[in-house]
């Protein structure tokens, strides 16, 4: 079969290549990679081509069997038909992620050009193969790009869609959408009305409305093109969700102006009637878009609320119903991407509180993953069919459309620009503008839009498709490689990477709640006013229905610090079988590290060795009674799903008893004593006995006749109320006592003991002990 | 807008407009707010606030009412808590909420700034030692989550913990032996709140819906004003 035998050729040749070039071959490990690489493309390409091949021989096979029935039992047959189309798509989307796995193994390549640049000569040298193969290319078809490969990028988009710089910006960004775009699809396709008129020749056939029908598929910026390029030069969160945010919401522009010239070309007429139903029509699409995003979302975060014995297929669900938001607006001709921005942002804070962790981790890779394959799947195809569309180049069209693409948007930002800081508190400066004028990128949408004209209605189709492939190839290439230096040369300001720590979350909300209050006083309803109804409407009514459980009434710092909890107990659990000393992360990891670092150094009070010695068998005896039942909280088994509601929840718990128990001792002791104390801490957190003790070891009350009492706790959440010693750190033992009349305490008489120095043994750090302990825990 | 104001008024209006940075006009329609909200009368009460329907279910109500009487908002140099305020006092609150004008400097700008950060730092630090210890801190967490009940009183102490050992971490880092971290200063505090982008925006208010009310006799119109991120 023509496959087998042209996958085969590659290889024979290899072999001769490798003796000749083993020198080369071994010490440059790269050119192996880059080598294999192209002969896999010449593997797809030729697949792919190799198919007219196959129909034939596979029907002499057939026949042939057919006539000779005494011919031998075939051991082997080969029945490419088969399987024919979903290996090729296989094939196709193999090259796709080899070739992002090839980018990065040449480090330099991938900072100077972007990525999407690298797709679309790949792409194009894909493309210049097949052709060579003499078979025609496949074309990037509107079906192809618009069902298949756009749906997983929009709902990636959206469903990670930062919702506080979205919603403070809304604003702005609908402006640049709806104005910025219509006044780019006039002007440009006015223009080029006129530059067609004035060149005259071959132009002159082109009417007005096909210029602005020209004018309206160029003239929108492309997300897919946007997000490429804009990710990988972690621009600040405003501008980046300023053109990312056009680029999703002018597709509801980009839907009905396209619809209009496409029915007002066929009719030829246009009236004022026409442009008034227009209008109507740009309502319609845009809110009934989002209403049936809405609807699917609300809908999926409905069903979320009874997953919880099926954790299984949770992620199916967020897929499938956005998908059908999807497909249900294009049934209508509202817009797609919309309706799919809308069912992300609605569903996704009710679905995360009810989904499984690992559900929302499942959800979130399997986004990332399918968005960057259709990415590199569109740049190639792209590509691709540049090397297979039938071409009419026209010098002056698309000389002119490049120039008209750049002045237009240069000109609509800025006049908006001008307009919107009239309204916006932050202005936007020339750089801001700047940037959002060269970050318009245009896409395969443009692309996918033109190529499905009829071409009977517009003859000038092939002209078209050319100018808009050359102004993709203009913007990406050349707009996406400078963009980079030119951020660095204006000196644009970065995504801070800041984690996003509870101090701000509850800065956040306490001035949100300030401001609200003081529009309260000036009698001015705002924008925080409208915010604050909204939450408390949401909290009364909505979370009541679609999330499940009790975590409805949950407030939102409270989440927001479980998942903090969440977080680090996870990376707790990581990275505590692995190191002695576990960081603590995240919020504390400054600490954590100079903890780490501070403990190798300390001065060590001295105990005696016998003393030591009943210290670690108490505790041993303690850990060893406590363990069946944290078999199955084992750090091993910890991730074992039957118990992973449980887990959460105690997990949770201990941690922010251990949290807690931190605290304390970092407020109330001197610095050093924490170094052991969390160590210690993590190895008895995962009990579900909380040991607590707030002994200050430095302070003149150690070296007491007072024991230091060590309890039990039983209940979860202890309540600390030594955190009140922030100020008074001689009263140790009367919250001590106060705390084990409160608490369930258990065995507490047991080391009520004279002798015991527990605290000493928690300072100590000395490796043998921690180890001990460890390796009895952990066993 | 000269038939509506005599003349004393508005040369009172200008020396404020001096004082506190708002226009002549803003000041006239929050002087209406005040005669609103008092009743007519000179003095602003803690009730008269009180008595303000939008407030009643904010969970930080007493904490923005208290700063309203502040003696250390108005600028006066002194402490302790008033009892009623006049407008002007009411005014020098409210100038704390003002964006910065176009044509101030970066020095005037930065001190805008801190002095913002200042009325938030007041708002919080109640009893007036220049520091926000952990009781202090924990009272403005429980206040916010003082409409969950019981979830709220157990889990406030937790979040507050971790939030102090955020603060210490960042702003005191690896502390001496002997050092017990007392609570937040001012410095530490504009240390932590500094890289908060949304925390500086939300600072500059709407205000700008008064700028744009023309027509001074009109009651302030309903207005969504902008509130970028802003990232100075």
């Amino acid at each position: 079969m023509p496959v087998v035998l042209c996958s085969c050729a590659p290889e024979a040749a290899e072999m001769p290549a490798r003796c000749r070039w083993a020198g080369a071959w071994r010490t440059f490990p790269r050119v192996r990679w880059v080598f294999l690489l192209a002969l896999f493309a010449g593997a797809v390409a030729s697949a792919s081509a190799g198919q007219v091949n196959d129909t034939d021989s596979g029907a002499t096979g057939g026949e042939g069997t057919g006539h000779h029935s005494r011919r031998a039992f075939p051991v082997l047959a080969v029945n490419y038909e088969y399987i024919r189309m979903p290996f090729e798509i296989s094939l196709w989307i193999l090259l796709a992620s080899f070739m992002k796995l090839g980018f990065h193994l040449i480090p330099r390549l991938s900072g100077v050009v972007p990525e999407s640049c690298l797709l679309i000569a790949v792409g194009l040298v894909v493309g210049g193969l097949i052709r060579l193969m003499g078979e025609t290319p496949p074309v990037l078809s509107y079906n192809l790009f618009f069902l298949c490969l756009l749906p997983p990028i929009i709902l990636d988009a959206g469903y990670f869609l930062p919702m506080r710089p979205f919603s403070e910006n809304v604003g702005t960004i609908l402006v640049f959408a709806v104005v910025g775009t219509l006044w780019n699809a006039f002007f440009m396709g006015a223009t080029l009305f006129g530059v067609c008129q004035a060149v005259g020749g071959q132009l002159e056939s082109v009417g007005l409305l096909a210029c602005l029908l020209f004018g309206a598929i160029v003239s929108a910026v492309d997300p897919v093109a946007v997000l490429a390029v804009f990710e990988e030069i972690h621009i600040n969160e405003l501008l980046h969700i300023l053109v990312f945010g056009e680029s999703l919401l002018n597709d509801a522009v980009t839907v009905v102006l396209y619809h209009l010239f496409e029915e007002f070309g066929n009719v030829g007429i246009v009236t004022l009637a026409d442009v008034f139903l227009g209008i109507i029509c740009f309502l319609v699409v845009a809110m009934g878009g989002i209403m049936v995003g809405a609807v699917y979302g609300v809908l999926a975060a409905f069903t979320s609320r009874f997953t919880s014995h099926t954790r299984v297929i949770e992620p199916l669900f967020v897929f499938l119903y956005s998908y059908m938001a999807y497909l249900s607006a294009e049934v209508f001709h509202l817009s797609g991407i919309m309706a799919l921005i809308a069912c992300g942002v609605v569903m996704r804070p009710y679905v995360e509180a009810n989904i499984s962790h690992k559900s929302y981790t499942t959800i979130k890779y399997f986004l990332k993953m399918w968005s960057s394959v259709s990415e590199t799947l569109i740049f190639i195809f792209l590509g691709v069919s540049t090397v297979a569309g039938p071409h009419a180049w026209n010098w002056p069209f698309v000389i002119a459309t490049i120039f008209l693409c750049l002045i237009s948007r240069v000109l609509g930002v800025i006049g908006l620009t001008f307009v919107i800081n009239k309204f916006r508190i932050v202005k936007l400066s020339n750089k801001d503008q700047f940037i959002v004028a060269y970050g318009g990128l245009r896409g395969a949408i443009a692309f996918s839009l033109a190529f499905v004209l009829s071409a009977k209605h517009f003859p000038m189709k092939n002209m078209f498709l050319t100018a808009i492939i050359t102004v993709i190839f203009f913007t990406v290439f050349v707009q996406g490689m400078t963009i980079r230096p030119l951020v660095e040369l204006l000196a644009v300001k970065k995504k801070k990477e800041t984690k996003h720590s509870i101090n701000e979350e509850i800065h956040t909300q306490f001035l949100d709640h300030l401001l609200t209050g003081i529009e309260g006083v000036c009698g001015h309803y705002g924008h925080h006013h409208w915010k604050d109804k909204l939450n408390r409407f949401n909290k009364m009514y909505v979370k009541r229905w679609l999330i499940a459980g009790e975590r409805s009434t949950e407030p939102q710092l409270i989440s927001f610090y479980h998942k903090l909890e969440l977080k680090q107990a996870l990376m707790l659990a990581e990275s505590g079988s692995t190191a002695k000393l576990p960081s603590i992360p995240s919020s504390a990891s400054m600490q954590g590290e100079s903890m780490r670092r501070s403990t190798r150094g300390r001065a060590l009070p001295q105990i005696s060795k016998v003393k030591e010695e009943e210290i670690r068998k108490i505790l041993r005896a303690n850990l060893q009674k406590t363990r069946q039942r944290l078999h199955s909280y084992n750090r091993h088994t910890l991730i074992a799903d039957p118990f992973e509601d449980n887990w959460t929840e105690v997990r949770l718990r201990k941690k922010r008893v251990e949290m807690e128990r931190r605290m304390s001792h970092y407020l109330t002791v001197p610095a050093k004593q924490q170094d052991c104390s969390p160590v210690r801490r993590v190895r008895f957190e995962s009990d579900n006995q909380v040991y607590s003790s707030n002994l200050n070891p430095g302070s003149p009350m150690f070296h007491n006749d007072d024991p230091p009492v060590m309890e039990v706790a039983r209940a979860p959440i202890a309540r600390m109320d030594s955190v009140s010693l922030v100020d008074d750190s001689s009263r140790p033992q009367d919250s001590e006592t106060a705390r084990s009349s409160s608490g369930q305490t258990l065995a507490v008489s047991e080391f009520k003991d004279g002798d015991l120095r527990i605290p000493c043994c928690r300072s100590d750090p000395r490796p043998n002990l921690n180890e001990e302990a460890d390796s009895t825990f952990l066993s | 807008m000269g038939a509506f104001h005599s003349n004393p008024a508005e040369q009172t209006y200008r020396d404020l407009a001096e004082k506190t940075g708002f226009s002549v006009e803003q000041i006239w329609i929050l002087h209406n707010r005040f005669k609103q909200l008092s009743h007519d009368e000179e003095m602003l009460r803690r009730d008269d606030f009180k008595a303000i329907p939008d407030l009643a279910c904010n969970p930080i109500r007493s904490q923005i009412i208290e700063a309203f009487f502040d003696q250390r908002n108005f600028q006066t140099n002194s402490d302790g808590t008033a009892h009623e305020i006049g407008f002007e006092e009411f005014l020098t609150v409210m100038s704390y909420f003002r964006p910065p004008s176009l044509n101030m400097t970066q020095e005037e700008k930065e001190d805008l700034r801190r002095a913002k950060l200042r009325f938030l730092f007041n708002m919080h630090d109640t009893d007036n030692d220049g520091t926000i210890t952990l009781e202090e801190y924990r009272h403005v967490v429980e206040e916010l989550l003082s409409r969950s009940g019981a979830i709220g009183q157990e889990t406030a102490k937790g979040i507050t913990d971790a939030a102090m050992l955020e603060v210490a971490s960042t702003s005191v880092g690896h502390m001496g032996p002997d050092d017990v971290y007392e609570g937040i200063t001012f410095e530490h505090f504009l240390k932590v709140c500094h890289p908060f982008p949304a925390v500086k925006g939300k600072l500059q208010l709407i205000l700008t819906a008064f700028v744009h009310t023309l027509f001074p006799h009109y009651r302030p119109r309903l207005y969504i004003g902008y509130t970028g991120v802003h990232w100075a």
